[in-house]
């Protein structure tokens, strides 16, 4: 097949290209001066200063211990540098607060939606009678609400609390990313709302009728103004990792959701490649890069301590691009589309293993020798674990790729519970950690209960641990009954029943987190509790008094 | 500002620019080629045009999400044993020539549909299935949808379709009558017959990728 080897052939050659450029740049110290680089998120003196708006006065006092070693405190954070963080907090605080609240919302519909179509699949007869929540209907709706509404809402308040911070400069232009998120919001709940009635465009991923979906389009181009006008206008010359992936997930999402929307132009089989293109993208070119772009700017932030390699958080960050959004034609292997196509993005799916590694080792060594630290930093203890669930995911999703793998996984709930793993486990972990951290700044107001912090975390933890090894033990079993040609159908269907009542558990589980979470989310919006006692936020008085309340117990 | 101290210190057009070419690139590979190749595919001999009815039952099915548990897309016998289980060759891509959107699908937690209307070509079969799974196919976890459906006392009027239950599923004087979707969900289900012969076009040898 010539054209095949050809097409593959100079694949390979612009991969080789751009791994020849990547050195090349590297060598001339384009990427810039490595350790400084990664230093660019610390202000003077804040380098050793562990932080948390999460944990309480003697959780972080125990932070700053188990991180540096020392029980008292650096040096006080000089009074401007303070100023100007508390300055680029208020700025996005409104336009942060709003999508933030609209995001816990969603999440809550979106944990009732999926824990009806997970229990209607194990008990088909209860709540037959109204079409709206017919398993086909209420599972999308589930999805979008999930992908839409909860984790890309809350991605897009945690980027716009980001800027600032990572510019060191005001956020500009707010108001644009408040209209985005009001048309967003309004897309997600007139898309949900025609699914719900029947309008399902009938694709995975785009059930949004394209008028619907429109919106998400026009909305997410207005929430990347203030972003790109902030960026203009900053005072850093060196932008952080995080703000290459902010900056390019916040590009990379209206342009595949408006070419994937085109009325009238996909037809049959093209439509499913296209359909995998975006599915995959979706999540590999904007919930990825919010995921890390939060992850390597909180980690080290909470920590005190620089990210292990800035070099390799670039090379990661290119690799990511440039492998994953070719690896969506790995959803229809043994489907009806071109071999080469199915060949290319196998072939990139193992290359995936560059950025997933280079992401891992990095983030990884960065907390190495201070797990302890997850003890007594609510934040980072989500944040943490969904890292670890990104390495997981992302190396069994490359695993899936093999045709040896796939012939089992797909078609099977195995596919499931491997999605729940990078859109839960990874993204929205490390969403509940950032919200954790953020929110406090926000409302300048102390979470009330800080317990409900922890119980959110194991209820969540223990729930999405039955939910994930029972369902891809159940998957895993079910492709095996299905490859075998001596079994009957009926067989992998029944063998699984045990396993999605599991799911059912883990998914009720999860759900009861999610609760808890959103009553101490809201708890905080009326004001329940103490007033922030203010750790970084206001660099007077407040601050001054936690500093030497701090010192004074070790005195 | 911008601050110029050489080419490179200008982040945000390597961020865009990079950002931009990488996924022109893979839209280029998974969107655009395969449009091109497909377009000028043509339907093979033994597939006909959906009718205004079919199409009407088409759209049942996807505004009820049956796509979620079945597959139209019998594969390979060397991926699968489909073929061994009544679904049919493996599919190539113009027997979806008519097929927008595609339902190709990615479970099945239900059986492959692609060849359901030669497997199972009774209408009686289809309403009764669809009005209650499990009173043909026993441990089915297939929901029932009784809004497709009508249940009433007394008999039926001119012109009403009656569905025939196995015993035990209905109470006594009562009828159940298939509304309009569901009869045409059921003229969808039994055209979805794609036993006519094709050549293995070019587009599609997972048999030499194995």
């Amino acid at each position: 097949m010539d054209f095949t080897a050809a097409l593959l052939l100079a694949t390979f050659l612009v991969s080789l290209f751009a791994l020849f450029l990547y050195i090349w740049t590297m060598s001339k110290g384009m990427f810039g001066d490595s350790m400084n680089a990664a230093l660019s998120i610390f202000n003077k003196n804040e380098l050793g200063t562990v932080e948390d708006p999460a944990a309480t006065v003697s959780q972080l006092r125990e932070l700053q211990e188990t991180v540096t070693g020392k029980t008292q405190l650096t040096d006080d954070i000089l009074k401007e540098d303070l100023r100007a963080v508390s300055e680029a907090d208020q700025s996005s605080s409104l336009a942060v607060g709003i999508c933030l609240t609209l995001a816990v919302i969603w999440l809550v519909l979106a944990s009732f939606a999926g824990l009806i179509s997970s229990i209607k699949l194990h008990s088909p007869d209860w709540l037959t009678q109204y079409s709206w929540i017919t398993f086909g209907r209420i599972r999308p709706i589930h999805l979008n609400l999930v992908a839409y509404g909860w984790c890309s809402l809350a991605g897009i308040g945690v980027a716009l609390f980001l800027i600032p911070r990572l510019l060191k400069t005001k956020l500009i232009g707010a108001n644009y990313a408040i209209f985005g998120g009001a048309l967003w919001t309004t897309g997600v709940f007139l898309g949900v709302v025609l699914i719900a009635t029947g309008y399902s465009s009938g694709l995975e991923w785009l059930e949004f009728p394209w008028q619907v979906g429109a919106l998400l389009v026009i909305g997410g181009a207005f929430v990347g103004v203030p972003l790109w006008l902030t960026l203009l206008n900053r005072k850093v010359d060196h932008l952080y990792v995080s703000v290459w992936y902010i900056a390019a997930g916040l590009l990379w999402f209206p342009t595949l959701y408006l070419i994937a929307n085109i009325p009238g132009l996909h037809f049959g089989v093209q439509q499913a490649t296209m359909n995998w293109w975006f599915a995959h993208n979706v999540l590999g070119l904007w919930f990825t890069p919010i995921g890390l772009a939060t992850a390597y700017y909180l980690i080290p932030k909470i920590l005190g301590k620089p990210i292990y390699s800035y070099n390799l958080s670039l090379l990661g960050f290119w690799s990511l691009a440039f492998f994953y959004s070719q690896v969506g034609g790995h959803h229809l292997i043994g489907g009806p589309v071109p071999t080469w196509l199915i060949t290319m993005s196998i072939v990139q799916s193992m290359m995936m293993t560059i950025p997933v590694f280079s992401v891992a080792v990095n983030l990884h060594m960065t907390v190495l020798g201070n797990f302890k630290a997850l003890i007594y930093s609510p934040t980072l203890r989500f944040i943490v674990l969904g890292t670890m669930l990104y390495t997981v995911a992302s190396v069994q999703g490359a695993m899936e790729a093999l045709r040896s793998v796939n012939q089992v996984t797909h078609f099977t709930h195995f596919t499931v519970a491997h999605a729940h793993l990078g859109l839960y486990g990874f993204f929205s972990m490390v969403m509940f950690g950032a919200i954790y951290f953020i929110m406090p700044r926000v409302m300048n107001w102390e979470w009330p209960y800080p317990r409900l912090i922890a119980l959110h975390f194991w209820l969540v933890l223990i729930g999405f641990s039955i939910y994930i090894i029972w369902l891809s033990i159940g998957g895993w079993l079910q492709g095996l009954a299905m490859l075998d040609p001596d079994t009957p159908f009926m067989k992998s269907v029944a063998l699984t029943i045990p396993y999605l009542e599991a799911r059912s558990i883990g998914g009720g589980l999860m759900t009861l987190g999610h609760l808890v979470f959103a009553f101490h989310f809201f708890a905080m919006g009326w004001k329940f509790g103490p007033k922030r006692l203010g750790a970084a936020l206001i660099g007077t008085a407040v601050a001054n008094k936690l500093w030497s309340r701090l010192r004074g117990k070790h005195a | 500002m911008l601050k110029k101290k050489n080419g490179w210190e200008m982040d945000e057009l390597r961020i865009v620019g990079g950002a931009m070419v990488i996924l022109a690139f893979a839209t280029a590979l998974l969107v655009l080629i395969p449009y091109m190749l497909l377009k000028e595919i043509k339907a093979p001999d033994g597939l006909k045009p959906y009718t205004s009815e079919q199409l009407a039952g088409r759209q049942v099915y996807i505004e009820n999400g049956c796509v979620y548990c079945h597959s139209q897309q019998p594969r390979d016998p060397s991926l699968g044993p489909d073929g061994k289980r009544g679904w049919g060759r493996p599919s190539v891509a113009s027997d979806y020539k008519y097929d927008t959107p595609h339902l190709l699908g990615t479970m099945r937690t239900g059986p492959d549909l692609f060849n359901i209307g030669a497997r199972q070509p009774s209408k009686d079969w289809h309403l009764g299935h669809l009005y209650q799974p499990r009173a043909y196919t026993p441990g089915s976890i297939m929901p029932a949808y009784p809004f497709l459906f009508e249940v009433r006392n007394g008999p039926a009027k001119e012109g009403e379709e009656v569905v025939n239950l196995p015993p035990g599923h209905t109470k006594e004087g009562e009828v159940v009558i298939a509304k309009p979707q569901a009869l045409a969900l059921v003229q969808y289900l039994q055209s979805l017959n794609h036993t006519y012969p094709v050549l293995n076009s070019q587009i599609r040898e997972t048999r030499d990728s194995n």
